[in-house]
């Protein structure tokens, strides 16, 4: 239909330019360090500093770890779900919802609660233990994402046919898990694993109030004390988000392709 | 004056061109089908009705009015989509309402005028039901309903039954023409379907990439197509391939066999090539002296119940045909030489070579 | 040598997973449930409870009470009205963004590009985008600055202020105009166009279109999505601290800051202001969530 489009570029231009604006004063910002010059010192120090490394890896294996527990968490409840307990669908639905309601702080200040050192599981006692903590903490965070994810990869391919078929066949479940349904979800569970990537490399509330050494607390440390630096960690923030965000968007849109 | 009157209209979009030269004259309360296959431009000329596109060329004309470069909403025609596009937020009543409450009409108008359609398209108690809660056929009921409360000029409907189950679309065709014979509106109906087109329609514009290939009433349409494309589309139908013989007399040769056609050959010289068509109906394994005869080998045999149809094997060619079920007399086999029949009137010679 | 009868009869007994696939499935989703017990509910529950207890562990009203104090109401109310502003204006843009992309008539590669940056937009939130704000419209921020520069305006002058409700309103929008427009990018699409098409062959205006078909369709989604924006920026805390430390007053900074170091003086309150806040956001998105019912059925 013959529309204005007039006012639909405006609307482009406005939220371009109100998006845009920000990432390019960060940007010229984080090269002022140098008085009088531009220059990439700001991330020179940032990437050179120990902290930040040791920052950021933790952050990445923490990351991975909550990748790790959350697909062997979601994987086979979605699938079972599917398959056999197909009534139970609301009730999980309901809780993969939970962790959007209650807002991190409160499941963070819980934690704190009833997992201290006087508990039944002690989790803040030591600091390997704080950082499982942790780790279920964001696998909580994530399982909204993750958990869509997975259900909509599964939705897309007949669950119930190809495990009869596999069975047909003389598989038993761990063969079927493994073998047949896990390849067939791989694209969801990347696209899971990216986005839980981008969530936890930047969480501030719970590895602040653990008092884990994550890149969040780190983030945090250098907005109170430094000026420069900040603003090339915001960058940096934002490529590492882009890129995931960037590779889960480009996965995500591959499924049914290639067959 | 014709009524709705279509003159030299054009579309393309970029440099492809949808629509070609499109002239056509409807009477009042004529319905006229655009028959043809997708893309053939059918529904791009019926939305330059409607005011849905700008044409590129040409101009559309109802009752003396020209409607070229109005919008939609300015035009008095009424329209039924192919997938209904029912109101989901309103209920049936209110649906059926629309076009009135939106030119303001009183209320003590609207209800009756609601009853009055509900009536019309046999669904007098569903006013208060919502969109979602009818099936199919229902829908597109409501959706002639509402098209037709605001006494439309026009009335245009788009493939309105492509999207429903092959038994509602038989009884919902023949709803929608008696409508249309009741209530006398100028109506354009669009379908890819020739059995739709055939039965319902006064006449038929056949159109394919973009043109008019033959306007005509339905029997035109089928027993004298003009084209190749039409006789294929229209119904099935036998093209072999022939040679003139002598353009004169009429005579061909087809697979080595001779056969005359109806009479002279327009335009054409010995030797021509020629596609020539002929339609099962026509064929029978019954031969007459002073009839078209061409041998062949039985081919196919396929026994569907009351219809058995037989392919029979000439050289290149192949005619396909039907006969009734004889339980007294069994089919040819397989295999078995035979001999087909029809007369010089059903040979049909259309323009363009013929291969098969 | 088989026989007939030994194919019917002789099966041996297999070791397959359909004898007692049911309860495998119950084995199956047990780490699950197991794990939502242990890290969702019973965290949760203990605050819930606890904020109905004293000290020693009794029933007891006060602590809610309690939370009228004009400090932690102030703290609250705070909380609603940034969440609200910046969810009613992260709302109304993204609505037009959204429209623009999906129905505006634009060339066609807008539309994925935008989707994909509002995917990565809406979870660049936090410190990061703290400190952006703070590098744009902060004191000695570039846009600050080049305004001054250039038209000799002084944002600051007008007594704005990046560091108060305002400034924190604006930078949540970062994130929420981009949840807007994912959310209702696809409840777009479900506005079919043979809908606006009939509705004008029918005679309507491109206006009585919206307000008879179009906003009534719509509006379970638009109020559904403001309401989730609503929840999401109340949950929120990391971008308002990385703007402001702990010094402007909502509460989830309030909360954090018991959490640290129990200011309150007083647990159970903690465990009330949890309840709070568990309690706004539940109703919100238990809205949201009815709302987006509603629409799909309508939508089906």
């Amino acid at each position: 239909m013959r529309h204005s489009r007039i006012g639909s570029w405006l609307a482009i231009a406005i939220g371009t330019i109100y998006f845009l604006v920000p990432l390019l004063c960060t940007f010229e910002f984080s090269l002022r360090m140098r008085r009088g010059e531009y220059s990439f010192d700001a991330y020179r120090i940032v990437l050179s500093d120990p902290q930040f490394q040791a920052t950021f890896l933790y952050s990445t294996a923490l990351a991975l770890a909550t990748i790790l527990v959350g697909v062997l968490l979601v994987v086979p409840t979605a699938y079972w779900i599917q398959l056999r307990l197909r009534r139970l669908r609301p009730v999980v639905e309901f809780i993969t919802l939970l962790p959007l309601v209650i807002p991190a702080i409160v499941l963070v200040f819980g934690y704190l609660r009833i997992y201290n050192s006087s508990s039944l599981l002690p989790f803040t006692a030591s600091e390997a233990a704080t950082n499982l903590l942790l780790t279920f903490g964001y696998v909580t965070l994530a399982l909204p994402y993750m958990y869509r994810a997975v259900d909509t990869g599964l939705r897309s391919i007949d669950v119930r046919t190809l495990t009869e078929a596999a069975e047909s066949l003389g598989a038993h479940w761990p063969t079927i898990l493994l073998k047949v349904i896990l390849p067939n979800v791989r694209v969801a569970v990347l696209s899971g694993a990216f986005l839980t990537f981008a969530i936890v490399i930047g969480e501030f509330t719970m590895a602040s109030l653990l008092d884990r050494p994550a890149f969040g607390p780190y983030l945090q440390l250098m907005g109170a004390n430094r000026a420069y630096e900040p603003s090339a960690l915001a960058i940096i923030a934002f490529l590492v988000t882009w890129a995931s965000m960037g590779l889960m968007q480009l996965l995500g849109r591959r499924p049914g392709d290639g067959r | 004056m014709a009524f709705l009157d279509i003159e030299s209209l054009r579309k393309s979009f970029g440099s492809h061109v949808a629509v070609e030269h499109f002239e056509l004259a409807v009477a009042r309360g004529e319905f006229v089908s655009f028959l043809g296959p997708s893309g053939c431009g059918k529904t791009t000329t019926l939305r330059m009705i409607a005011g849905f596109e700008l044409p590129s060329a040409g101009r559309i004309r109802i009752d003396g009015r020209e409607v070229t470069h109005l919008r939609p909403n300015q035009r008095k025609v009424g329209m039924v989509f192919q997938s209904y596009a029912l109101f989901p937020n309103m209920t049936v009543a209110e649906n059926v309402a629309f076009g009135l409450k939106v030119a303001k009409r009183p209320a003590a108008e609207i209800g009756p005028r609601v009853t009055e359609m509900l009536k019309l398209i046999k669904l007098p108690e569903l006013g208060g039901r919502y969109p979602y809660q009818l099936s199919g056929g229902q829908q597109q009921r409501v959706a002639l309903a509402r098209a037709l409360a605001i006494k439309p000029e026009v009335l245009l409907l788009d493939e309105p039954l492509s999207a429903l189950d092959a038994k509602i679309r038989v009884s919902l065709r023949e709803e929608i023409r008696s409508v249309q014979r009741d209530l006398g509106i100028t109506t354009i109906y669009v379908t890819h379907d020739q059995e739709e087109a055939l039965s319902m329609s006064d006449r038929i514009v056949v159109m394919n990439e973009g043109r008019v290939e033959q306007i005509g009433t339905p029997v035109e349409i089928y027993n004298r197509p003009r084209t190749r494309f039409v006789a294929s589309f229209v119904g099935t139908l036998n093209i072999l391939s022939g040679r003139v013989v002598d353009a004169a007399t009429g005579r061909l040769a087809v697979d080595g066999q001779e056969i005359l056609s109806g009479g002279a050959i327009p335009g054409a010289q010995r030797g021509d090539t020629r596609a020539v068509a002929l339609r099962p109906e026509a064929v029978s394994l019954s031969t007459s002296p002073g009839h078209n005869r061409l041998s062949g080998t039985v081919e196919e045999v396929n026994f569907l119940g009351a219809i058995v149809r037989i392919r029979v094997r000439l050289k290149e060619s192949a005619v396909s045909f039907d006969t009734f079920n004889n339980p007294n007399v069994p089919p040819p086999g397989r295999g078995t030489t035979v001999a087909i029949g029809f007369t010089r009137e059903d040979v049909l010679v259309l323009e363009g070579g013929g291969s098969a | 040598m088989m026989s007939a009868t030994d194919l019917a009869v002789g099966q041996p007994p297999s070791r397959r997973t359909r004898l007692d696939g049911r309860s495998l499935a119950w084995l199956g989703v047990a780490p699950f449930f197991l794990f939502a017990l242990l890290f969702l509910i019973l965290p949760t529950g203990f605050l819930v409870v606890g904020g109905f207890q004293d000290a020693q562990g009794h029933f007891t009203l006060a602590n809610i009470g309690k939370l009228f104090q004009p400090s932690i109401r102030s703290a609250y109310w705070i909380s609603i009205e940034v969440s609200a502003a910046s969810a009613v204006g992260g709302a109304a843009i993204g609505f037009f963004i959204a429209y623009a992309g999906v129905i505006g008539g634009l060339p066609r590669w807008i539309r994925p590009t935008l989707i994909t940056f509002c995917g990565v937009a809406s979870n660049f939130a936090g410190l990061p985008l703290a400190f952006a704000f703070l590098a744009t419209l902060g004191r000695t921020g570039l846009v600050t600055a080049l305004l001054i520069r250039y038209f000799d305006f002084n944002i600051y002058s007008t007594g704005f202020n990046l560091l108060s409700f305002w400034g924190l309103a604006i930078t949540y929008l970062y994130f929420q105009i981009p949840l807007m427009v994912l959310i209702l990018a696809p409840a777009l699409d479900g506005l079919k166009r043979e809908w606006r098409e009939a509705s004008a062959i029918l005679g309507a205006s491109g206006l009585q279109y919206w307000r008879y078909v179009a906003l009534p369709v719509l509006w379970p989604s638009l109020l559904g999505t403001t309401l989730l924006l609503f929840a999401n920026a109340f949950g929120a805390i990391a971008t308002a601290y990385g703007l402001t430390g702990s010094s402007l007053n909502i509460i989830t900074i309030e909360l954090y800051a018991q959490i640290r170091g129990d200011v309150l003086h007083d647990q159970n309150l903690g465990y009330a202001l949890a309840l709070g806040m568990i309690v706004i956001t539940g109703f919100s998105n238990a809205a949201y969530i009815w709302l987006r019912g509603r629409s799909e059925r309508w939508l089906r």
